[in-house]
């Protein structure tokens, strides 16, 4: 009987107890959600047009942040001043190297690899990802960085609310990451929904020989997704940056992703946003109110439980493409 | 536009010319010293057993496949190596054997994205849906839907494609086919695996396809019917090679022909 009492009751006569904390827990569910959105959403636009998971994904977020850091501490022992121009200029570099990297992974790994297997061009990724991490190891060192918040005019502190009896505290820094989060999601959706490009990327997703016969050059829809993605790691970089450093272990946390995924949909843009969220209030909820009866640490595999249900009942997640394949 | 007539054709100049075209794969020779030319207006057919190298043939002319011999006219230009999608933004259209078609999309968009290559409007403009943009993508629109009605698909226009039967399939392609305005379009058995009366319908938007749009026509098709009622000339491929060329009734006659098809005693 304790034990119901303590699984079924007592989380929630608590939360009703001191609603400022759950609203604190709640707010932080929903910032970890929007960052694990962030990440998901490079995986999701490379699977959208190549049907293909990008193992890398996670790498290019490090190696997106660890580049603007680079290049600004670069650019500020050129003697460049003030800050906030340098930080800008940097910025404008960075973007420039994912392009670059965008058109480097598909000459070198892509074009050569037209017509194989999905497996053939994941386990590809796998690749890119121990190179990325080669590169940035040499290139900017192994030891964790600190994000140039300030000049690039990241908020800094804390809003805080006497709300509820008690005192919830929303960092400023969080309230960005979610508004750029969502202007991101946005702009993604009506760009796949409603252009020419967005359309031409659809196609490939489906099939190549097919969009190939209508005149659309794999080459360039590559390119542009791939540079699309290399942004929004920039984005992510820099968000998660801002909040702890910028480390090689960052990428390990971006496998998060998969299990927002799975909830969401591969295919999804909005299911994306929607999944991070789920998982990131599960994860935090979990964690406060039932995280203690088993001993703690839910926080590490409950985002992968959850996942695991989803496959068993939807396995297209929320809002993914239901493919019926008539036979 | 007036069709062209059985004299203007015979007279009319080469839209495509395939000069002793030899394709292998490994050891495997799919084609071997291949010749024939397609005249602007034209519905050419080319058939042959299964394996003759029909299907490698139209990879071959829409640059799928790159020959390792000969040469390849169209419009006047002659090339040796052609990408797919720089085939497509020279006028060549094509359907797949095996129906190829954007399955997570619906009937409309699929159209549509066969108006890719007629769409040239700032991407900037397209995010906002609005300005030139959206003048366009109206035009466009307008376009798509004159081709959605002439192949009498617009109750499934919203529907995607995946769940459509085969007959719908393969009209929808040809309509994605269509959208691109084509000069010359390549079938890959447009009427495989349909019904005698769906077959009649897909051979009446070939023919007026044909009529209307003035289109060329290249087609692959078992039917010996469709093809001898559709075609103005018949080219036979058997084992890689080329075996007959001409008229269907000149076709129909040739002893090589016959004996491809029907097998000789040996």
């Amino acid at each position: 009987m304790d034990l119901l009492y303590n699984i079924f009751i007592d989380p929630f006569v608590q939360m009703v107890q001191l609603p400022d904390l759950f609203v604190q827990t709640l707010w932080e569910g929903l910032v970890s959600g929007v960052l694990y959105a962030l990440i998901a959403l490079g995986f999701v636009l490379i699977f959208k047009a190549s049907g293909v998971f990008n193992f890398a994904q996670g790498i290019m977020v490090v190696f997106a942040a660890l580049t603007l850091i680079g290049l600004y501490t670069l650019l500020r022992g050129w003697g460049v001043r003030p800050g906030d121009l340098a930080a800008f200029l940097a910025l404008g570099l960075t973007i420039g190297v994912m392009f670059v990297l965008a058109f480097g992974v598909e000459r070198l790994m892509l074009r050569p690899l037209v017509n194989q297997p999905d497996i053939i061009l994941f386990m590809a990724t796998f690749g890119l990802t121990y190179f990325l991490i080669g590169l940035g190891e040499l290139v900017f060192g192994g030891e964790p960085k600190v994000m140039i918040a300030e000049d690039l005019y990241l908020p800094k502190g804390s809003l805080d609310f006497k709300i509820l009896g008690g005192l919830v505290s929303l960092q400023k820094i969080d309230i960005a990451a979610a508004v750029i989060a969502s202007v991101m999601v946005a702009t993604l959706a009506v760009f796949f929904q409603k252009t020419r490009i967005g359309r031409a990327l659809r196609a490939v997703a489906d099939s190549h020989k097919a969009a190939l016969s209508v005149g659309i050059s794999l080459e360039q829809i590559w390119v542009i997704v791939w540079f699309a993605a290399g942004i929004v790691a920039l984005a992510t970089g820099i968000m998660w940056g801002a909040r702890s450093n910028v480390s090689f272990a960052l990428q390990i946390i971006a496998l998060k992703a998969l299990p927002v995924l799975i909830l969401g949909g591969f295919t999804s843009i909005p299911g994306a946003i929607v999944g991070g969220v789920i998982i990131g209030v599960g994860e935090k909820i979990g964690e406060f109110y039932w995280g203690p009866l088993l001993g703690s640490g839910i926080e590490s595999w409950l985002a992968y439980f959850i996942a695991l249900i989803f496959l068993l009942f939807r396995p297209q997640g929320l809002f993914g493409d239901k493919i019926i394949e008539r036979i | 536009m007036r069709a062209p007539s059985g004299a203007d054709i015979a007279a009319g100049e080469t839209m495509l010319a395939v000069e002793n075209v030899s394709l292998a794969f490994g050891g495997v020779k799919a084609i071997t010293d291949v010749s024939f030319d397609i005249r602007k207006g034209e519905i050419r057919a080319i058939i042959g057993p299964n394996g003759a190298g029909k299907t490698s043939m139209l990879n071959v002319i829409n640059g799928f496949y790159t020959p390792q011999h000969g040469r390849i006219t169209f419009k006047g230009a002659t090339r040796a190596k052609m990408r797919p999608h720089e085939a497509a933004i020279g006028g060549i259209a094509r359907t797949f054997q095996n129906v190829a078609l954007f399955r997570g999309m619906t009937a409309l968009d699929n159209i549509m994205a066969g108006r890719s290559l007629r769409m040239h409007k700032n991407f900037f403009w397209q995010l906002l849906r609005h300005g030139p943009a959206m003048t366009e993508e109206v035009e466009h629109r307008k376009r798509v839907e004159d081709i959605i009605e002439f192949l009498e698909i617009a109750h499934i226009r919203k529907t995607p494609v995946g769940v459509l039967p085969y007959g719908l399939q393969k009209r929808v392609e040809l309509g994605r086919a269509l959208a691109m305005e084509p000069d010359l379009l390549l079938l890959d058995e447009p009427m495989a695996g349909m019904n005698l009366e769906e077959k009649e319908d897909m051979s009446r938007y070939v023919l007026d396809v044909n009529n209307f749009y003035g289109t060329t026509i290249a087609l692959i098709e078992h039917d010996m019917g469709v093809v001898m009622d559709l075609s103005d000339r018949v080219v036979v491929l058997d084992y890689g090679r080329k075996i007959a060329d001409g008229t269907p009734d000149e076709v129909k006659r040739d002893k090589a022909v016959i004996d491809a098809y029907l097998g000789v005693a040996h």
